[in-house]
This record gives structure tokens, C-alpha cells and sequence, in this order.
């Protein structure tokens, strides 16, 4: 272990996200302040329309940030180019892909399209990779399936295949537990923390599953309509933080059980 | 982008065909020539009759040149035009280009009666027609990129595109109305479509065109793969979105604009030959798809143009009736085979 104090792979600073048009820019969150070390895994919460996907997608430099400063290791994203950019940062979009025809295996070599020459040839190392990046997605079986034959469970984890073969210290993804059960989402939850710990990779992800969330993040970034609180899941459960985040007369957050329970 | 197989067994079969079709184009049309004196005519033998050596090289050699042209030409364009615009029904012509091509030449045709006389005739001389067309297809174009740098959505690019021809065709409808009969029939002959007309030296052209236009796809053939996952996936993995647009744009014009400034507008190519090819190379790999494609399109379409010689009697039909008479029960059984037409 190095004794020097590692720096953050992604810091943000007084962050404002929202859209820009010509007329007018439409705030939608401020004051997003969070810095992220490497290996870690940061889980982002929030009610439906709070701005996650928004907060996802300005870190990723899909779309301009509104105000403040995003760092990836140490650089103000906006000095990337795109290629350093995708060298850095792999995302996980909710979006299917637009070919449904594509075999699993040429969906996760895409991920390799930074690194590979004009015709997109795969080296040895590449090989490799893209083989570490399905021996620990357990997508093994599939990879000579159509995009179009899986499960929503089975494409989560190919897009992670994906996105791990990109080879990026960071990776963001938005909403991967949509769409699947109890079982699927636990899997799922289990297989980023594992990424995280054992392939030492930062990851961030917006999710619904705050129960889950609670019990693998660890750190946690809840969206509330006044604040944006970043912290690890105990801190913020003793804050009460979750309670700030939906109505109270329907549901309330129970500190001992560590989750949503209904209201009489 | 990872394809475990070659598919070497696939092409060796379709260059076959390539080469078998090619002669079958040569031997058939109006006038009856034995395979023989074909064969000898094309390895620079001498013919029994001087007639059937001029038949076979000034004419059906540079029509089946054509053909191979045009047919992998559309085909290439086609396939580039679904994945771009990521949409299955995507193909050259859907952005307007032969609009714009036949509002050219209906400009050309059905204008010169205005100017009347010897001025008249020179205009129509078969050179202007293909500039009035190439000049179309380029303006039409040129409309739709200026949208492009300005609309970012490409289903939005899609339908301006047409809409564009929407206003195309109708400003060619009025033209008509106001023209007689002459120029109308030489009009409707044009966009029959033919395969021909062409000259060695409008061969040259159309090379030149496609050679350009295969060019640019082929460098381009990395960053299609990676659009296969979407535009957000692909500007992630560094694909430069605006540059790929605009050489596929400019590639497209080239291949399908060339091709209808010579051959008139063929439907159906563009659009059905991809969807044919990706039955049988079952990949998504540009890399594999496009001289797939390109091959595939040639033979179709010296398939069609052997079809269209009507073999054994006086008659040719319109190439653009065969294409389409091919074309649409192809796409139709495509789409009640797999319910969905993937790309």
C-alpha cells in the first residue's frame, strides 16, 4: 500500500446542471459537491425527474455543465479530447443500442474501439481484455447471442462487459437495476461491487433501489429539492436524509431496519 | 469489432455469381448471339459477324459495366444510410437525392422549350442531362446538410429529407403540367431509368465517383461499427459524430448521385439489398457487410437487367419497374419472415 493519499479520480465543485437553450438555461440542480477516490462505488438517489440522468450525463460531457467544475483525475474535463475522454470514462446508458443485430461478442469488442487501428483489428491484448470482461460479467454463454435474444438482466451485463472493456478507470451508469427483478438487481448490485474492489475501478450509478443502494454504495449522493448531499449510507442515514427525499405522509425511512417502510 | 468468422466460403460464392451473372448479362438481350462467338468477342477474338462484336463490346459490355456500378454503388449507399441514420428504411434516396436529380433534369427537359431552336437541342445533348441531374441530387443535398449542422436529431434530418422531396416532386409535377407531350415522354423515359446509354467515358466518370465515394466508406467503416450502439455509445468511445455525418453525406452523393445522373433513379436497390445481405453474412461488422454489399448489389442488379432485356423478344422494360417488381416482395417477405427489419 502506498502511503501517498491517492487523488480522486472524479471530483465536482459547485456543480449547476440543467439545459442550455438559446433563450434561456434551465436550472434543474446546484451546489452538487462530491469527490470520489479510485475503487470506490458512489451510488445516486433521488425522486424521478430530480436530475440524476441529468447529473450522469454532464459528468460524462454529453451535455455542458451549467456552472462549476468536473475533475477527472485531476483535469478539467472539459480539456479532454475524445479520445482521452474515452480512455478515462465508459458509460452505461438505459438506452438500448440501435442495432439489435449485433452478436454479443462484436457489442462487447465495440468497447475496444479506442484503442484498435483504422479497420477496428483486435491485438492479443485486446483479446484479453475483452476476455477478463466477460469471465467477470459471467457472459461467457451468451456470446454468440443477438443483442436482440436477451434478457434485460443479460444486456445489463453485457453493456457492462462493454464498458469494462473499454478499459477505463471510470465508469458511469444510469438506472442499471430498471427493468429486473429482486435476484437480478442484488446480482447486479454485487457484480459492480466487486468491479469496485477487486478491479479497483470508481464507479457511479443512479439507481431507484435505495435499500440496496444503502447496503453496497460506499458513498452515496442523495438529490433532495433544497440539497445535494454526498456521504457515506450510515452518516446519511443518521442526517435523516432519506426521509427528505419522498412525501411523509406515504412513506417513511425506518433508521434501524435501514430502509422505506409504508405509513399506516 | 470482434467476427469469429471470415465468411471466405460466403464470398468466394458471390464472386461466383458475380462472374456467372456477368456473362449471362452479356449473352442475353434483343438480338440472339451464340456463348461462342460472346466469348470471343470479349477475349479479343474475332466474331463471325462484325455486327455481334459491336452489339458486345459498344453495348451490352458497358451496360453490364454499369450495371455492376450501379447496383454495389446503391447497395453501399444503402447500408451506410441505415446504420447513420440508425433507421432500417433509410436508403439514398430517402434524403431526397433523386428528387432533387429528377428536378433537375425536368428542369433541363421540360425547360427547353423556352429557349427553343438550336439552343434547345444542345441543351438536351446527353452530357447536360447528366449535369442537370448530378447538379440536382447535389443542391437537394447541399439543403440537407446545411440542416444538419443545425438539427442534431437524425430522424429530424430523415424526414426534411422527405420533405424535400416532397417539394421536389411537386415543383416537377407543375413543370410536367405545363410541358407537351414530347418533352414529357423524354422526361418519363429518364426517370424510367437505363442502363444503357453509357459511354465509356461516362463509365470513367461513374468510376471515378464510386471509387471515391467506396473511399470514404471504407475509412469510415470503424466509427459505423461503433454507431451500431447508438450515437451516445459512440461519441463515448470517441467517435467524432459531425466528421462521420458529413463524409457519409458526401460519400452517398457521390455513389447514389453519380449513379442516378447516369442511370436515372433505381428504387429498391439501396433499401433491399442490405436487408438481403444480413440474411446470409448474419454479422453486423461493416468491415464483412460492405464488399458483401457491394457484391451482392452488382449481382442483383445484372439479375435485373438480364430480366429486363425481356431475352428472346424485341422488348426492354424500364430497369426501375424491374428493381422495384423485385425490390418491394423482397422487403415485404423480409418484414413477414422476421416481423422487424434489423440492421
Amino acid at each position: 500500500m502506498s502511503l501517498e493519499k491517492s487523488h480522486p479520480v472524479l471530483e465536482v465543485t459547485d456543480l449547476s446542471i440543467g439545459y442550455i437553450s438559446k433563450k434561456e438555461s434551465i436550472l434543474i440542480s446546484e451546489g452538487i459537491n462530491f469527490s470520489i477516490p479510485k475503487g470506490e462505488l458512489v451510488s445516486i438517489v433521488g425522486t424521478n425527474g430530480i436530475g440524476k440522468s441529468t447529473l450522469l450525463r454532464t459528468l460524462a460531457h454529453m451535455q455542458p455543465a451549467l456552472n462549476g467544475l468536473v475533475r477527472l483525475n485531476n483535469k478539467n474535463v472539459s480539456e479532454y479530447d475524445s479520445f482521452q475522454l474515452a480512455n478515462t470514462l465508459s458509460i452505461v446508458l438505459t438506452e438500448a443500442t440501435s442495432s439489435k443485430n449485433l452478436t454479443v461478442l462484436e457489442l462487447i469488442s465495440l468497447g475496444r474501439h479506442p484503442y484498435t487501428n483504422w479497420v477496428g483489428t483486435l491485438s492479443e491484448n485486446d483479446k484479453n481484455i475483452i476476455q477478463n470482461a466477460i469471465d467477470v460479467t459471467e457472459t461467457q454463454d451468451l456470446i454468440n447471442n443477438k443483442c436482440m435474444e436477451l434478457s434485460d438482466g443479460q444486456l445489463q451485463r453485457v453493456m457492462i462487459a462493454r464498458a469494462l472493456a473499454q478499459d477505463t478507470p471510470l465508469i458511469l451508469l444510469d438506472e442499471p437495476t430498471t427493468h429486473l427483478d429482486i435476484y437480478h438487481r442484488a446480482y447486479l448490485l454485487k457484480l459492480l461491487k466487486k468491479l469496485a474492489v477487486e478491479k479497483q475501478k470508481t464507479i457511479l450509478f443512479s439507481t431507484q433501489e435505495i435499500d440496496l443502494a444503502i447496503q453496497v454504495s460506499n458513498k452515496m449522493i442523495v438529490m433532495t429539492e433544497d440539497k445535494v448531499h454526498f456521504d457515506e449510507p450510515n452518516k446519511l442515514i443518521e442526517l435523516g436524509c432519506f426521509n427528505t427525499l419522498f412525501p411523509s405522509e406515504t412513506i417513511h425511512f425506518d433508521k434501524d431496519l435501514k430502509r422505506f417502510v409504508l405509513k399506516d | 469489432m470482434e467476427t469469429q468468422k471470415t465468411y471466405r466460403t460466403h464470398f468466394i460464392i458471390l464472386i461466383v455469381l458475380l462472374v456467372i451473372t456477368f456473362f449471362i448479362n452479356i449473352s442475353l438481350g434483343t438480338v440472339s448471339i451464340p456463348i461462342k462467338e460472346v466469348f470471343s468477342s470479349l477475349f479479343g477474338g474475332e466474331a463471325t459477324k462484325s455486327s455481334w462484336q459491336f452489339i458486345i463490346l459498344d453495348y451490352r459490355l458497358p451496360k453490364a459495366i454499369t450495371a455492376i456500378f450501379a447496383g454495389g454503388g446503391l447497395a453501399v449507399s444503402g447500408l451506410i444510410m441505415q446504420t447513420l441514420f440508425r433507421n432500417p428504411l433509410a436508403g439514398p434516396f430517402v434524403l431526397g437525392l433523386s428528387s432533387g436529380a429528377s428536378l433537375g433534369v425536368a428542369l433541363l427537359i421540360l425547360g427547353a422549350g423556352v429557349f427553343g431552336g438550336t439552343l434547345g437541342g444542345f441543351l438536351l445533348g446527353p452530357w447536360s442531362l447528366v449535369i442537370a441531374s448530378a447538379l440536382g441530387s447535389f443542391l437537394v443535398l447541399l439543403a440537407v446538410l446545411s440542416v444538419t449542422f443545425k438539427v442534431k436529431d437524425t430522424m429530424t434530418i430523415l424526414i426534411i429529407g422527405l420533405m424535400f422531396g416532397s417539394v421536389t416532386s411537386a415543383v416537377v409535377s407543375v413543370l410536367s403540367y405545363f410541358s407537351n407531350a414530347e418533352q414529357l415522354q423524354q422526361f418519363v423515359f429518364w426517370s424510367f431509368g437505363t442502363l444503357g446509354n453509357v459511354s465509356w467515358n461516362g463509365i470513367l466518370i461513374l468510376f471515378l465517383c464510386i471509387l471515391i465515394g467506396l473511399f470514404i466508406c471504407l475509412s469510415s467503416i470503424k466509427s459505423l461499427n461503433a454507431l451500431l450502439l447508438g450515437e451516445n455509445y459512440a461519441k463515448s468511445m470517441g467517435v467524432n459524430l459531425k466528421k462521420l455525418t458529413l463524409l457519409i453525406i458526401i460519400a452517398t452523393s457521390l455513389l447514389a448521385g453519380g449513379i442516378t445522373a447516369f442511370a436515372g433513379p433505381i428504387a429498391f436497390v439501396g433499401l433491399a439489398v442490405p436487408h438481403l445481405t444480413r440474411q446470409y453474412f448474419t454479422t453486423s461488422n461493416h468491415f464483412i457487410l460492405l464488399p458483401a454489399v457491394l457484391l451482392s448489389g452488382a449481382i442483383l442488379m445484372l439479375v435485373c437487367d438480364a430480366i429486363a432485356q425481356l431475352p428472346f423478344s424485341d422488348f426492354t422494360l424500364p430497369i426501375n419497374a424491374i428493381t422495384s417488381l423485385l425490390g418491394a416482395p423482397v422487403v415485404i417477405w423480409l418484414l413477414v419472415r422476421k416481423r422487424k427489419l434489423l440492421f
